[in-house]
C-alpha cells in the first residue's frame, strides 16, 4: 500500500474553556489545502472526548489548541488516556499560549511538537507532512 | 522523532482475527477496518468475507438533503431517540474532499459530539475522495462493518447534495430527505431527484418562517412529510415512528417493497 495514495487523517480540536476558534480553523484549512483529511471536533472538548473521537476516526495524529492556561494538565491527560486505550501510537501535537518553561516538560511527557501562536502555517504543514513517512 | 510513536502493535494483519474483533464490537478494529476499506487495502475486503451476512438486521437510514438543512443536527437527535430505545447506534457522516488537493475538513460530527461519551455510539467521518454520488466509495462496505459489529441502527449522512447525488438510495433501506423552509424554486427542482428517492421527507427548521407553506407544498407531492425542529428535538418521535413503519414493510415482504416510494403512513403526516 502506497502511503501517498492514502490521505493522512488528523483530529483538530480545542480542549478547555476558551472560546477562540479562529486559529484552529485556519490550521484546519491550511492542512486541508495540503491534502490532509481533518476531523474537526469544535470547541470545549474534554480530553476523554478527544481520545474517543481519535479512536473512532482512526486518526494518525491529534492537534490540540489550548489557550486557557490549562495545558500542563490537559496535554498529559490526553496522553494518559491514549495509552490507557492502547492508542499510544497516535501522535499528539499542540499549539497555544504556552510559556517557554513548560515546553520541555510537555515534550518529555510525549507531546511531539508545540507551536507558538505566531508560527508560520508553513511550519505546521511541514510537521504534519512529516508524519506521513512515519507510519 | 520520539520512540514508539509508530507502534501499531494492537493491530493485526490477519483478516479473520480482525473480523472477530469487529464482531466482538472492538471499536479500534471497527475503525481500522473502515480505514482499510477506504484505502482499498485488500485486507479490508478480506475482513468483509469473514463477517457473516446473516447479521443483516440493522435499520440502515440515509439522511440526505441540501447543504445546511440540518442533517447533522437531526442525526444528533435521532441518536438520542434510538439510544432511549436501547439500540447501539453507528453513524457514517460523509463530506466532500477537495477535488484540487484531496484534503477535507470533516465537521459533521461537531453537532454530535455529546454522544462521544456513550460507548454504544460510534461516529465516523468519511471523505468522498473523489467519489461522486453523495457518498464515499467505501460507505457501503463500512455499513457492513457496522452491521458486523452489531450496531442496530446505522445512520448515513450524505454530503450536502444537489440534484444528482442519489447513491444513498442504493445503500440504505430508508431514505430521509431533509429540506428547510423557503426553498422557493428549489422545490420544483427537487421534484426530479431528491424527492423522488425519498421515503420520508422532513421539513426541518420548522420554527422558521415559511415552514407551513413548505409543508403544504410538499404534502401535495409526497405522502410522508414530517415537520421537525432539530435544534429543539421537536418532531423526532414522529420521525422515528414513520421510519419504523417503513422498515417494517421491508421486513414483512420482498426486498422490492422497501423500494416503493411514497409509502402512506397517517401517523407521520400529522406528526410535529
Ligand atoms: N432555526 C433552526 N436552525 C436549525 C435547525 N436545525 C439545524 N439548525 C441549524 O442549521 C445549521 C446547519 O445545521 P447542520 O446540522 O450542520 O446542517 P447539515 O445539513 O448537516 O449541513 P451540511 O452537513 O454542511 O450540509 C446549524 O447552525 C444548526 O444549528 C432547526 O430546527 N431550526
Ligand atoms: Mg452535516
Amino acid at each position: 500500500m502506497t502511503v501517498a495514495a492514502t490521505p493522512l487523517r488528523i483530529l483538530i480540536g480545542k480542549v478547555g474553556l476558551d472560546g477562540h476558534d479562529r486559529g484552529v480553523k485556519l490550521v484546519a484549512r491550511a492542512l486541508r489545502d495540503a491534502g490532509v483529511e481533518i476531523i474537526y471536533t469544535g470547541l470545549h472538548q474534554s480530553p476523554e472526548q478527544i481520545v474517543t473521537t481519535a479512536i473512532q476516526e482512526d486518526v494518525q495524529a491529534i492537534g490540540l489548541s489550548i489557550h486557557s492556561g490549562a495545558h500542563n494538565s490537559l496535554f498529559p491527560r490526553v496522553l494518559g488516556l491514549l495509552r490507557e486505550q492502547g492508542a499510544g501510537d497516535i501522535v499528539l501535537f499542540g499549539g497555544g499560549i504556552i510559556p517557554d518553561e513548560d515546553v520541555p516538560r510537555l515534550k518529555a511527557a510525549g507531546v511531539q511538537m508545540l507551536f507558538r501562536p505566531a508560527t508560520p502555517m508553513h511550519d505546521i504543514v511541514e510537521f504534519v507532512n512529516g508524519l506521513r513517512t512515519e507510519r | 522523532m520520539t520512540q514508539g510513536t509508530t507502534d501499531r502493535s494492537f493491530f493485526t494483519h490477519n483478516a479473520a482475527e480482525l473480523a472477530k474483533q469487529v464482531q466482538d464490537g472492538e471499536v479500534r478494529a471497527v475503525a481500522r477496518v473502515i480505514s482499510l476499506l477506504e484505502n482499498r487495502d485488500p485486507i479490508g475486503a478480506a475482513v468483509l468475507t469473514h463477517l457473516s451476512p446473516s447479521m443483516n438486521r440493522a435499520f440502515v437510514i440515509g439522511i440526505t438533503g441540501y447543504p445546511g438543512t440540518g442533517k447533522s443536527t437531526l442525526i444528533d437527535q435521532l441518536i438520542i431517540a434510538y439510544r432511549r430505545l436501547g439500540q447501539k447506534v453507528g453513524v457514517l457522516a460523509v463530506d466532500t474532499s477537495s477535488p484540487v488537493t484531496g484534503g477535507a475538513v470533516l465537521g459533521d460530527r461537531i453537532r454530535m459530539q455529546r454522544h462521544t461519551d456513550d460507548p454504544q455510539v460510534y461516529i465516523r467521518s468519511m471523505a468522498t475522495r473523489g467519489h461522486q454520488g453523495g457518498l464515499a466509495a467505501a460507505t457501503r462496505q463500512a455499513i457492513r462493518v457496522l452491521e458486523g459489529a452489531a450496531y442496530g441502527v446505522i445512520l448515513i449522512e450524505t454530503v450536502g447534495v444537489g440534484q444528482n447525488e442519489l447513491d444513498v438510495m442504493h445503500v440504505v433501506h430508508t431514505v430521509v430527505a431533509v429540506v428547510a423552509p423557503g426553498l422557493g424554486d428549489d422545490i420544483q427542482a427537487m421534484k426530479a431527484g431528491l424527492l423522488e428517492i425519498a421515503d420520508i421527507v422532513v421539513v426541518n427548521k420548522g420554527d422558521r418562517e415559511g415552514a407551513d407553506a413548505t409543508l403544504r407544498d410538499l404534502r401535495e407531492w409526497c405522502k410522508t412529510v414530517i415537520r421537525t425542529v432539530a435544534v429543539k428535538g421537536e418532531g423526532i418521535a414522529g420521525l422515528i415512528a414513520v421510519i419504523a413503519e417503513h422498515e417494517r414493510w421491508r421486513d414483512l415482504d420482498s426486498p422490492e417493497l422497501h423500494k416503493r416510494r411514497g409509502l402512506s403512513i397517517d401517523l407521520g403526516t400529522r406528526a410535529g
